[in-house]
């Protein structure tokens, strides 16, 4: 009883600490960007750097799901190109509205089907073939559009990017709102979302026990598909024109966001709740810096920078408060009798956490 | 069957097998294309296949502890830049100092990536990610958006692809690939031979036992992270040398690229499975698809990404199924080997490091 205790109130200590980690640099984001640009705190501001990675958060969303899950989708910025190019491609052709965001939803679905027949059904490595289909998508959007660029989209397609649709939120805000919901429900309040967690903590034991890992595995990759391939076509509806390499080196970025919000690279834990805040530092930063004049990649360089001291700092310190509680737990043990298994077992708790923490 | 499964072990089972693609890729495109695998095509191959297939050996030593290097592309960016900045501004050092130079850039670099992932604790995807960041926004800032540019390096910088040891007809062969191969059988002799070697493997195919029989864990992934920075600088001198031109997007990619072909290779990102020379096939086998789908008329050039891709995978697939149906094959012949000699399991269970 005693022993279960100890081993599930750091985990839960660490999930909890972890979330008020990232509110806290949330807010020291917040104070430093407000004190440095005057209007930074304008609703107008706030919602413009939003808009402007919409599509990388809202497929970071879908992201955090397969992370979880032990797998990755590398291929998503892909797909997003391979969507947008298609449409424009259509739209280019003559084809009317509803017929392209079908097909272009199709080639989601197809797209993400075919990672998952791969990943779930094969048994090959989501790593391996993502990210040989991340190559491969990505050509067959050259394949539509050469290196054309397509700029003439029509013009209610355009304005969906930016047109404000509910009081001053345009439509793609909605639908990351809207998605996250979702995914919070998903995810932390059914039946699908335990099961997520469980193949992420161990796929064989998950099998084992009668749970379906090729259909969430499957289901899931079909729905980072779909989502991808509307991201892009909102990406493409944003910036106006289309061409081959729209949306390409994304990967990192969305996979960074959802690893600053405290997923296990490994699968198996992890909160939406904690992908949301990190995405609201990853875009403050942003902004805060673009305000102040700081280049693209000195940005990237920053949140790189953050991503490794947020993992850091809590490793240090545990290692630090492991080998003072080691250091106190060991003393009074010399001199006095070894005091039978209550005493070592202590000790064996404290290496496991600090070991956990690898 | 079984004196045959028994000569070979699954891993070289594998690099059979990448040879026997490379050659059927090879007689595929000799039918399609007249006149195709000339020395001309040959001579090309050897010197494009150097940079991502030294990045690759690298990142075997890596995934054989179970961690990744995202940070290559970015390594290579920063050291290209800094020799050839270097040698713009003084052209008086020589050769290996040149050489020198990169691996000591690189090392320092991947000797970060190793503090952070053996000694910080941080996972090598969390560690590499940022890395990769870093390393690239260093150059930006430093280089002030300045190109190095082909006019501003010494000569034999620049002549150095082209240089040769020695011709056989008109099939040259070339320094930076007697380099490639150098690095390629240095390296597979210190995995089969050096104890570090054989630690790489038990350390990636179970990190507890490791640690329990006493291994310094932390010292040989330390080690793992900084021979890959070392060899990511080297290929960052082998791209200064090919290329010339050096802008600040150098080498952005080539962490996939010498993933895939690392994969490719059948070495396995859970650690403890594959070799060195399996990296370099897989190298070889991309870069080969690669210029061989770029001269293939029949397709228009838009087709080869695509192709590409689904190439890697199955030929990914392949090898999956292919060699699961050996591996079992293998199993169930070492195991009637054990129950009728004894003394033979102990050399067999060696063998599956």
């Amino acid at each position: 009883m005693s022993a279960r205790e100890s081993v599930l109130v750091p985990v839960w200590q660490r999930l909890k600490s972890w979330e008020g980690m990232l509110i806290v640099i949330l807010a020291i984001v917040f104070l430093i960007n407000s004190l440095i640009a005057p209007n930074y705190l304008t609703v107008g501001n706030q919602i413009n750097l939003f808009i402007l990675s919409i599509e990388r958060i809202i497929v970071a969303v879908v992201m955090a799901f397969l992370i979880i899950n032990g797998e990755i989708d590398l291929s998503a910025p892909s797909i997003m190109g391979l969507s947008a190019c298609v449409t424009a491609f259509l739209f280019s052709q003559g084809v009317d509205f509803g017929t392209a965001l079908l097909i272009s939803m199709s080639i989601g679905l197809a797209c993400g089907l075919f990672n998952g027949f791969w990943v779930a059904i094969v048994g090959l490595n989501s790593l391996v073939v993502t990210l040989s289909m991340l190559i491969c998508y990505r050509g067959l959007a050259r394949v539509f559009l050469e290196d054309r660029s397509i700029g003439k989209l029509p013009e209610w397609f355009n304005s969906l990017g930016q047109q404000k649709l509910l009081g001053p939120f345009p439509l793609a805000l909605i639908i990351f709102f809207a998605l996250l919901a979702f995914a919070v429900v998903v995810l932390h309040y059914s039946g699908f979302g335990r099961r997520v967690y469980v193949i992420g903590n161990n796929k064989d034991a998950a099998r084992y026990s009668g749970v379906k890992v090729a259909r969430v595995k499957m289901t899931l990759f079909i729905a980072s598909g779909m989502v991808s391939a509307l991201a892009g076509l909102l990406l493409a509806a944003r910036l106006g024109a289309v061409r081959g390499d729209l949306a390409s080196g994304f990967e990192l970025d969305i996979v960074t966001m959802v690893l600053l919000g405290g997923v296990s690279i490994f699968g198996g834990s992890g909160s939406l709740y904690g992908v949301f805040l990190s995405i609201m530092i990853i875009l403050n930063i942003r902004n805060g810096m673009s305000l102040a004049n700081l280049s693209g990649h000195f940005q990237t360089g920053v949140i790189g920078l953050l991503l490794i001291c947020s993992v850091l700092g809590p490793n240090l310190a545990g290692q630090v408060r492991a080998s003072l509680n080691r250091r106190r737990r060991i003393r009074p043990l010399q001199g006095s009798q070894p005091n039978g298994p209550g005493l070592s077992q202590d000790t064996d708790q404290v290496l496991h956490a600090s070991s956990s923490s690898e | 069957m079984n004196t045959l499964v028994r000569r070979f072990r699954p891993e070289q089972i594998r690099e059979l097998f990448l040879v026997f693609l490379i050659l059927v890729i090879v007689v595929f495109f000799s039918v399609q294309i007249e006149g195709y695998f000339n020395a001309r095509f040959a001579n090309r191959l050897s010197t494009s296949v150097v940079v991502v297939a030294i990045l690759a050996v690298g990142q075997t030593l890596v995934f054989l502890t179970r961690n990744f290097d995202l940070s290559v592309g970015s390594i290579v960016g920063v050291t290209a830049y800094l020799v050839g900045q270097t040698l713009w501004h003084h052209p008086e050092i020589p050769p290996l100092g040149a050489v020198a130079l990169a691996i000591g850039i690189g090392m320092l670099m991947g000797s970060i990536n190793g503090l952070l992932v053996a000694y910080g604790r941080v996972p090598s995807i969390i560690t590499t990610i940022a890395t990769l960041a870093i390393y690239r926004s260093f150059l930006v800032e430093y280089s002030h958006a300045v190109p190095i540019t082909t006019n501003n390096l010494p000569d034999w910088i620049v002549e150095l692809p082209a240089g040769k040891l020695f011709a056989v007809g008109q099939v040259e062969f070339r320094v930076l690939f007697a380099l490639l191969l150098l690095v390629v059988v240095v390296f597979q002799l210190v995995l089969n031979r050096l104890p570090f070697g054989r630690r790489l493997y038990a350390i990636g195919s179970n990190p507890d036992a490791a640690r329990v029989a006493g291994f310094p864990a932390q010292r040989i992934v330390f080690t793992a992270f900084l021979l890959s920075g070392g060899l990511a600088g080297l290929a960052g001198f082998v791209f200064l040398s090919r290329f010339g031109n050096i802008s600040v997007l150098a080498g952005v990619g080539l962490e996939f690229a010498s993933i895939a072909a690392v994969v490719v290779g059948g070495v396995s990102n859970n650690g403890g499975s594959g070799t060195v020379f399996g990296a370099f096939l897989g190298a070889l086998l991309i870069d080969l698809l690669e210029n061989s789908l770029f001269r293939w008329q029949a397709i228009s050039e838009f087709w080869r990404d695509a192709i590409l891709g689904m190439l890697i995978l199955l030929a990914v697939a392949i090898d999956h199924v292919v060699i699961g149906r050996l591996r079992i094959a293998w199993a169930r012949a070492g195991l009637q080997m054990t129950t009728k000699e004894p003394d033979e399991q102990t050399e067999e269970v060696t063998h599956v490091g």
